[in-house]
């Protein structure tokens, strides 16, 4: 039996969809997960407020509750303001807590663990910040980079490093998510994998004492679900803050 | 609700009891509602995000690698692009370095953020 804890990352091309110029556009397991999470997403919360009771039923109640929990996230981190991205942030946050989710479950794909798609989803934010700075400031935007009460002749190097800060943005924020769920997930499957090792060499001493990683994978496993939520939070945190800069940038 | 009169040296009958009870419970309410109120223009936001040690260590390793990483392909692309070989990639990787130190000092909060510096 072969363990490979990479092979749960590979792509699977189901089906090709669309052929433009030399790039064949092809439908992935990746691209499943996604539409699997937003069409569950969609039907949770369609079918949670399509009976609004003023008693909430289990469903409305867990509907309330993520929109309560985000929206109090962007008011403490962006202010009242930014609830205008509320819908934004509130998308962001459950579509990638879905995914890391979905990944928990076992043959399941962990979509998250791409850095393709945690960086598309960085750009996004990284771009509609600048977009949005800059429309709504205008060349005032440029403030974020020139802080108040630097000498005149430190500006320049203190404005290029704050570009650069600034520009280094959406790789933490990409970085961070797909590395702690690829890392995670390698970890359970090395783990899982001594189970079978031992197990399949030593015989019933193996087995034994293939009790010692399945006591890990279990802890290792509960570990990974608050990361998997964790992770969520804080891109959607990291997502408030960014935008925060795009509303009040230093005056 | 207090309908007698007011701390006039009956401070043991029942009626000036209440009314003091009523006001202390009063002022208690006003307080509750002025720390519960959410904070407008995010104060300090990167404390009220409340990781684990795990998290919070991850978060500010990839910081610095990223700030690192962004001067480092800056003066590599300048390197090509203007023909100045060694000095951009030197020039930006220190630079780099810099804004990587301040990601992280700014995100564990060593350093307080700009919109804080100017009230």
């Amino acid at each position: 039996m072969t363990v490979d804890p990479i092979h749960q990352f590979q792509i699977n091309n189901l089906f090709p969809v669309a052929k433009i110029g030399n790039v064949e556009i092809t439908f992935t397991n990746s691209a499943a997960f996604m539409m699997l999470a937003v069409v569950g997403l969609t039907v949770f919360l369609v079918g949670a407020t399509a009976r609004r009771n003023l008693v909430p039923s289990r469903l409305q109640s867990a509907a309330e509750l993520s929109y309560e929990f985000v929206a109090s996230t962007i008011r403490s981190t962006a202010g009242s303001e930014g609830m205008k991205f509320f819908p934004f942030v509130f998308s962001i946050f459950m579509f990638v807590l879905t995914l890391n989710m979905l990944g928990l479950i076992p043959y399941a794909f962990t979509v998250t663990s791409h850095i393709i798609v945690t960086a598309a989803l960085a750009i996004t934010v990284f771009l509609i910040v600048l977009i949005y700075g800059l429309w709504r400031h205008g060349l005032h935007f440029f403030n974020l980079f020139v802080p108040k009460g630097v000498p005149i002749y430190i500006l320049p190097l203190i404005v290029a490093i704050e570009i650069l800060s600034f520009l280094s943005r959406p790789i933490s924020h990409s970085v961070r998510l797909f590395a702690n769920m690829l890392a995670g997930h390698i970890t359970l499957k090395v783990f899982a994998g001594f189970i079978i090792l031992l197990g399949g060499s030593l015989g019933a001493i193996g087995w034994v004492g293939s009790l010692l990683p399945f006591a890990m994978v279990v802890v290792l496993y509960a570990l990974e679900t608050l990361v998997a939520f964790l992770q969520a939070y804080v891109f959607a945190i990291l997502t408030c803050i960014y935008l925060n800069d795009a509303i009040h940038p230093g005056h | 609700m207090a309908d007698g009169p007011r701390g006039t040296g009956h401070r043991n009958e029942p009626p000036d009891d209440e009314a003091a009870l009523s006001a202390r419970l009063k002022r208690l309410g006003n307080r509750l509602a002025q720390t519960n109120r959410p904070p407008e223009n995010g104060s300090d936001p990167r404390q009220t995000a409340d990781l684990s040690g795990y998290a919070r260590g991850f978060r500010l390793s990839t910081e610095l690698v990223a700030g690192v990483l962004v001067g480092a392909v800056i003066g590599w692309l300048l390197d090509r692009w203007l023909g100045i070989s060694p000095w951009g990639l030197i020039v930006f990787l220190l630079l780099g370095f810099a804004a990587g130190v301040l990601n992280v000092m700014r995100a564990a909060g060593v350093v307080r953020d700009r919109q804080l510096n100017d009230d």
